[in-house]
């Protein structure tokens, strides 16, 4: 504390009394030039940081919800399903079957923790978007940051994911790895939208509970995860057409065994969730600069 | 302990020449004309002006829902005005909003420290908005922390810090770009007084470094402590403008003699006393007599008779100002 050191002593942390000339900030103008430049990086560099508070988490969800997964229906339920259904699973074992859509569905629900309640602490709770809000950094710029850290988390843990499919030797084809990609991009086109939604909300009433049991919970078991989609009746079929989660899995069924599909329906998958994550993203960004702007 | 960093005069004015305008706001680092904001059909802040020179600290006093907050918004770049002109450092923050909150140190009334941080990576975190690099950041934390008197706290997390701890963390987070210009809304509110005191302390000495200090507060005694000069801001509207010396000068006595003569008298009383003093303001709880010689008065209310149950003979201050404008207290 401060009676321990002599008002002269100008070295901070030891460095002798030539330091503090060294130590200037840049000018304001530097700071605004950066910020305007790299402002998204440094917001994605703090909710990096504070992911790492949970890192260990991360990394025990990514790799202990495929193995439990992969075990359970891959192992367990598919030696009954492989014996009975002929070919009724494109030709490939259930495990190959099931295990994009168990990646995809992992990612998008990822989404909807990542883009839910920490919005809610940027705005509400404990209102951490307004103090960078108050430095160079623009509203665009925090939301983009967030975005990009949740972005580098998806990556991180499909990676994961990809890599104990792999080991259970659920990926036959050598492109299997872009379901990585996919699974990222399925949890955007599902998260954008939600992140607008969150950042709209003024008081919670317990709506992202609802979102998990009547939005996720619903996607995850009607797109086509844990049967092909056309084997349901066409009163629940439209559930997956509109479902982030069976786009992203038919597409990465495509990459991880070359399950085949009409081209055009494969550019379709594509088209879909980057048109509904880049409609999140604008509804976001909207939301974002009025909400702090007030 | 932190060495200040100081600036001189010159290096001081020729920054400033080279970041403002032509024209008259060119000794003022803040400059607002009519500045007004609306939201929907209310009138947050009803076209201000002020002007403030480099080293000042200028004081915004008022009540709660005065409109300080939200012309504080408008200053640090974050709320956009509806009408009137701007300018920071001789720049719109409309249009230059990044370059604008540049220059800025910003204490915001919620603190909105990131509490699953720990103490000094909330500093690193925060200089990194503003593309301060590492090997100047962690020096500059430490300076920090021991300016702030939170050394010994470096590596806690931020909910383990009292109330007081946390404005000062939130204090030395603003100054981690060494701005020239801190904003402060309500510094103290909800502070014990002890921790008030630390804390005017430390603005203090940024205040003796040359930092402008922009300041909000509807506590009086923090408004005649800190500023060199403030505005009396109502309803959106400044009521008056001056130091705090001259305000009370021009809106009051030198002395204040407060009588209470119990809930239920206090309002009748008022005729018994007429005559005593040069003003009388009659209050729910106490009687005010505004007169140059407190003592004196109070003898006069003794020769009428008149029996308060406590009497109190004090300076005039910047709430007696504020009531003799308003017609109101600052707290209620």
């Amino acid at each position: 504390m401060t009676e321990q050191s002599a008002p002269s002593v100008q070295g901070a942390g030891g460095r002798g009394p030539a330091a503090p000339a060294l130590l200037r900030a840049h000018s304001p103008a530097v700071s605004a030039a950066r910020a305007r430049r790299w402002g998204s990086f440094y917001y994605a560099e703090q909710v990096l940081r504070v992911m790492k508070g949970y890192g260990w988490t991360i990394v025990m969800y990514g790799v202990g919800q495929p193995v439990a997964y992969l075990f359970a229906m891959g192992v367990g339920l598919a030696t009954l399903v492989d014996t009975n259904s002929g070919a009724a699973f494109g030709g490939v074992s259930y495990l190959a079957f099931i295990a994009p859509a168990l990646l995809i569905s992992a990612a998008v629900m990822t989404a909807a923790n990542e883009f839910t309640f920490p919005v809610m602490d940027g705005f509400k709770w404990r209102r951490v978007y307004y103090g960078p809000h108050a430095s160079p950094l623009t509203p665009e710029q925090i939301a983009s940051g967030h975005i990009m850290a949740v972005s580098l988390r998806f990556l991180l843990q499909s990676a994961i994911y990809f890599v104990v499919v792999a080991l259970f030797g659920a990926s036959p084809s050598g492109w299997g790895w872009v379901s990585v990609l996919v699974a990222t991009l399925a949890g955007l086109s599902f998260g954008l939208p939600l992140m607008a939604y969150a950042a709209s909300i003024k008081e919670d009433k317990g709506q992202f509970a609802m979102v998990m049991r009547f939005i996720v919970t619903p996607l995850f078991l009607f797109s086509g995860t844990f049967f092909p989609l056309d084997s349901l009746p066409l009163v629940v079929r439209w559930i997956g057409w509109i479902s982030p989660i069976w786009h992203g899995t038919e597409l990465g069924r495509v990459f991880s065994y070359g399950y085949e599909e009409a081209p055009l329906l494969t550019i379709a998958h594509v088209v879909f969730l980057v048109g509904l994550a880049v409609a999140g993203w604008m509804l976001t960004k909207r939301q974002f600069v009025r909400r702090l702007g007030q | 302990m932190w060495v200040p960093e100081l600036v001189s005069n010159e290096e001081l004015s020729s920054k400033q020449s080279r970041t403002h305008t032509q024209g008259d706001q060119m000794q003022y680092v803040i400059s607002a004309e009519n500045l007004t904001k609306t939201y929907g059909d209310v009138t947050a802040v009803d076209g201000i002006s002020f002007n403030v020179p480099a080293g000042e600290a200028f004081g915004l006093l008022g009540p709660n829902g005065a409109g300080k907050s939200t012309t504080m918004k408008m200053i640090g770049g974050v709320s956009q005005r509806t009408s009137g002109s701007l300018s920071i450092m001789g720049l719109d923050p409309e249009s230059h909003g990044p370059e604008v909150r540049a220059h800025l140190g910003v204490v915001p009334q919620q603190d909105n420290l990131d509490e699953e941080l720990k103490v000094r990576d909330n500093l690193l975190v925060y200089g990194r908005y503003f593309g301060l690099p590492m090997s100047y950041l962690r020096p500059k934390a430490d300076e920090l922390l021991e300016f702030a008197q939170l050394t010994d706290k470096a590596k806690s997390k931020v909910d383990a810090l009292s109330g007081g701890m946390k404005r000062r963390l939130t204090i030395a987070r603003s100054l981690i770009n060494e701005p020239r210009i801190l904003l402060l809304d309500e510094p103290t509110t909800g502070l014990d007084p002890q921790a008030r005191h630390i804390l005017w302390d430390r603005l203090f000495r940024l205040k003796e470094q040359g930092v402008t200090l922009i300041l909000t507060t509807h506590y009086m005694d923090e408004a005649e402590q800190l500023c060199d000069r403030l505005i009396v801001v109502d309803k959106g509207r400044i009521m008056a403008e001056g130091s705090p010396a001259s305000l009370i000068r021009e809106y009051s006595t030198r002395e204040v003699l407060e009588l209470r003569f119990g809930s239920e008298r206090n309002a009748t009383i008022g005729a018994e006393l007429e005559g005593i003093g040069e003003r009388l303001e009659t209050l729910p709880d106490r009687v005010l007599i505004y007169a140059h010689d407190g003592e004196a008065a109070l003898e006069q209310v003794s020769a009428r008779g008149l029996r308060p149950l406590t009497s109190l003979v004090r300076r005039s201050s910047l709430e007696d100002v504020f009531l003799r404008l308003t017609g109101r207290s600052l707290v209620d």
